[in-house]
């Protein structure tokens, strides 16, 4: 029987005007033991470290609030997932199985999402699509958005080819106050070029046309941009009708809403910034709302939100491997996991919190990644409570581009798991091994 | 009709009254300059070496430390409950434009407490950013000056002929620097965004005489009382210093525009510039109380009185009448304080005071 | 200066909270570190020291706790309190 405190690593803290406030978010810091009532241990265990984990649950949930928000207001609405976001077949199932038409950017993309639905439910969008790509996409039936005017020839070419007349889409950009406009893809509005595209199409007597579509950036704070942008399609759509005699049926919306990630270019964090869907929604049905179109011929609307459905399921387990002290005094932690794995660190201020209960006063704290360069900065500077090695760390509302656009540097890629809505854990991606690595690799002959 | 409320606890943020002084002092004097308040004050601090909490003349019964807003909605609930436990706060003014999302985020629960505030809701605040002053002059009838919001560095060497140089580069919270070239302004764009992030305005550089209006927005449309001032005297961080009181039924107006049009609710201050040919532009609107309040309850207008009887669900009567030149001198002095109170707020993030006297 | 001297005039508060009169600079320790700069006041050594806080804590096995006070009197000194030069553990 010992009434002894329990001993903690010494601290000495020097006060500093302006950074005099002991109360940081480590007050309201718990420690995430759990993902989906699965022990994070337990996965690391089972899996290995660095892990990263999605909860199915959420990205359900996120998903049907999205179509919810949107259904109450345009019942012909639906989701395309938008597969560059996270192309892994589990989670495109999910997303499919949630009534999701699959979004692909590439000849990759489209050969996966044509193992997982039909054609008809894939639109096809990006800058390069060769012509094998168009073939695939056009015997398939999906639809394709044609980018600039090189492709619209293309496009037609391969459609009389095959002695097809496909439907297809113009993606449209366009100026809008506050946001930079992706001027890159696609055809300028303001400048007339969208309506000499149209008059092109149609002078072409092959394509049909019989979609919109336009996309005005990513991680977009601003719902008002989504009410211009509606209103803008909205009226491109009623000329379309009224002087050229043609009637779109799908208007895509494109992707961009913010997911609760903080921007390291932001000062409030994610959640008290970022609109809900609900609020996304409100704006896309006041824009639409300038939709003049026969009763009867009201357009599908099509969305292609990507990070802000998948973000928050997703999760990176990572281990401390040593604590160190810096000159400057801060505390510094290297994990088995960095920017290697997790791409987004270079955008976000991610949300990090340790997996297993903690004591101690918080200090600055810096967090690198395992890798023997400057740049592998998981987080800079954050109070956080004093880790030894061996604890663990999980980094929060990390599902979107991480598993996309980690790189195979230095280090191999770790496992990525699923946990069901039953709190079952299974691999959706083994982890990478020299094997990975090697089994790409050829040595020339001569060196042999 | 005011009842006397000696017991009430009203809780007030913004304390760092330094050369560029946060609003929390002013509100808190205008509290106590009123007659039929008896009550507590509790001033919420970001640091513990936050002038006001070291203020005698203020007379906080306690103190506490509060998370900086960067820290989430969550952290601040936490906090908030822990004091709210330890004094309990009938109203709480917060007065610093980046804790509001999270005040605002925190009204029901805060309520359910309670404890009670009148803010904007988030559509106002949203309606009010900076980035949509375009749309706000379109909807209240006011004339703006031209701006743009820039998203990149680069936006400045795209600025059309609409927005001529010298321009004035805003950050979404603080900060306004006049620039006279595209790189200067490619300058303050960095440093703006560096201070307080995304997005950045450019907008258009009048000369004029500038007015600022202290006003409450009763949230149904109505103005709950309004005092204009006219800065006599700048501190070289470009604040006011000295001010008077002026009756200019131009800019009552233009606040009584904003009310209208946007149901405004709670304390603001309209940024008005009178140019040389008569033209008033609406150049900015704060979402909350100016550190200058206090001249507002001098001049006969207790604007933090009528905030903290809305708070309440009181409906006060309008505050129509002040007295023109009444002015505004600032001051600076030193206060003796001991290193024990620096010690309780560094240590355990409260300072609590015992009353002197009944 | 004698060190000893200055070290105990190093004031510590229940609490705490450091105020040291030579440089005017405020700090904050916590029971661990306060119970150190105790230890330091009384002249201890680094090995004293080590003991005293495995009779006064309830240490886990595998805590390493000369490194950690190694480390601790090395931020001392970089925060210019007058501590003894120490070796690496
Ligand atoms: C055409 C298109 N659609 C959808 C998306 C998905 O965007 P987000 O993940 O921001 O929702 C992108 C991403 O850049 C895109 O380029």
């Amino acid at each position: 029987m010992t009434g002894k405190p329990t001993y903690q690593r010494p601290m000495l803290v020097r006060h500093q005007a302006g950074l005099m406030n002991k109360l940081s978010r480590v007050a309201g810091m718990r420690p995430l033991t759990e993902i989906d009532g699965v022990p994070v241990a337990a996965l690391v265990e089972r899996f290995g470290s660095p892990l990263f984990v999605f909860s199915e649950r959420s990205i359900v949930s996120r998903h049907r609030e999205l179509r919810d928000a949107l259904s109450v207001r345009l019942p012909k609405a639906r989701l395309a997932w938008s597969y560059k976001t996270n192309y892994l077949d589990a989670v495109c199932k999910v997303m499919h199985r949630e009534g999701s038409l699959a979004e692909v950017v590439s000849e990759m993309e489209l050969d996966k999402a044509l193992r997982q639905v039909a054609g008809t439910e894939i639109i096809f969008n990006g800058p390069y699509k060769p012509e094998g790509a168009l073939e695939k996409a056009f015997r398939a039936g999906a639809r394709v958005h044609l980018d600039h005017f090189d492709e619209l020839a293309r496009a037609e070419a391969v459609a009389r080819r095959l002695g097809l007349a496909p439907k297809v889409a113009l993606r449209i950009n366009m100026s809008l106050p506050g946001i930079t406009p992706w001027s890159r893809f696609g055809f300028n509005l303001e400048s007339g070029q969208a309506l000499d595209a149209v008059r092109r199409l149609r002078a072409g007597g092959v394509l049909q046309l019989a979609g919109l579509h336009a996309h005005v950036g990513t991680f977009v704070q601003d719902v008002d941009a989504y009410r211009q942008e509606a209103r803008k399609l909205s009226e491109l759509a009623n000329l379309l009708a009224r002087e050229h005699g043609v009637m779109v049926e799908w208007i895509d919306l494109g992707g961009g809403f913010a997911s609760n990630n903080t921007l390291h270019a932001q000062y409030l964090p994610g959640e008290q910034v970022t609109p809900s869907f609900a609020q996304y929604a409100e704006a896309i049905a006041e824009g639409l709302a300038a939709l003049a179109l026969p009763p009867g011929r009201e357009p599908t609307i099509f969305l292609e939100t990507g990070r802000a459905l998948v973000d928050e399921a997703g999760s990176l387990v990572t281990t401390v491997h040593a604590t160190k002290r810096l000159t400057d005094g801060r505390r510094a932690l290297i994990l088995d996991a960095g920017v290697n794995s997790l791409f987004t660190a270079f955008w976000y201020r991610h949300d990090v919190v340790p997996a297993q209960p903690f004591a101690g006063t918080p200090e600055p704290t810096i967090l690198y990644g395992p890798l023997c360069m400057a740049i592998d900065v998981v987080r800079d500077q954050l109070l956080f409570p004093p880790l030894s090695p061996g604890d663990r760390i999980v980094v929060r509302n990390v599902g979107a581009y991480n598993v996309t656009q980690w790189m195979q540097f230095i280090t191999d890629r770790p496992a990525v798991v699923l946990v069901s809505r039953t709190g079952e854990a299974a691999l959706m991606r083994r982890r990478e091994s020299v094997e990975t690595l090697l089994a790409q690799e050829e040595v020339p002959a001569w060196l042999a | 009709m005011s009842l006397p409320r000696p017991s009430l606890t009203i809780a007030v943020t913004g304390l760092n009254a330094t050369d560029n002084p946060a609003p929390g002092v002013g509100v808190i004097r205008s509290l106590r300059a009123e007659p039929s308040f008896g009550g507590r004050v509790v001033g919420l601090a970001y640091d513990a070496l936050d002038s006001g909490l070291y203020s005698r003349e203020i007379g906080l019964d306690a103190g506490f430390l509060i998370p900086y807003p960067s820290q989430g909605v969550e952290a601040l609930r936490e906090r908030l409950r822990a004091v709210h436990a330890r004094t309990p706060l009938d109203v709480i003014i917060p007065t610093l434009d980046s804790e509001l999302p999270a005040f605002i985020a925190l009204e029901p629960e805060l309520r359910s407490w309670g404890v009670h505030m009148f803010l904007p809701t988030r559509d106002q605040l949203e309606l009010r950013s900076k980035a949509r002053l375009g749309e706000l002059g379109e909807r209240a009838g006011l004339e703006v000056p031209a701006q743009r919001v820039l998203s990149d560095a680069g936006d400045v060497y795209r600025l059309g002929a609409e927005l001529p140089y010298p321009l004035v580069v805003k950050g979404v919270f603080y900060g306004a620097a006049v620039v006279h070239g595209p790189d200067e302004a490619a300058a303050a764009f960095h440093a703006t965004v560096a201070r307080w992030g995304l997005p950045v305005i450019a907008q258009r550089f009048h000369a004029g005489e500038e007015y600022d209006v202290v006003a409450v927005g009763d949230g149904r449309g109505g103005m709950a009382g309004a005092v204009p001032m006219k800065k006599l005297l700048l501190s070289d961080k470009g604040k006011g210093w000295a001010g008077v009181a002026v009756k200019d039924p131009h800019l009552l107006e233009a606040a009584r525009r904003f009310f209208t049009a946007t149901s405004w609710r709670g304390p603001c201050e309209l940024e008005i510039l009178k140019t040389g040919e008569g033209r008033y532009l609406l150049i900015e609107v704060n979402p909350r109380f100016p550190a200058w309040c206090f001249l507002a309850a001098g001049a006969g207008q207790n604007l933090p009185w009528a905030v903290t009887r809305l708070a309440l669900g009181e409906q006060p009567a309008p505050l129509t009448d002040f007295k023109a030149g009444t002015l505004f001198v600032r001051i600076s002095l030193d206060q003796i304080a001991s290193i024990e109170d620096l010690q309780s707020l560094a240590t355990a993030g409260e300072l609590l005071r015992a009353r002197e006297g009944p | 200066m004698d060190t000893l001297q200055r070290l105990k005039d190093l004031a510590v508060s229940e609490s705490g909270f450091v105020f040291d009169p030579h440089s005017g600079q405020t700090f904050s320790l916590n029971e661990t570190g306060r119970a150190i700069l105790e230890a330091l006041k009384r002249g201890e050594t680094v090995e004293q020291i080590v003991t005293d806080l495995r009779q006064g804590f309830e240490v886990e096995p595998g805590a390493d706790l000369g490194r950690d006070v190694h480390e601790f009197l090395l931020l001392a000194r970089e925060q210019g309190w007058p501590v003894p030069q120490v070796e690496a553990p």
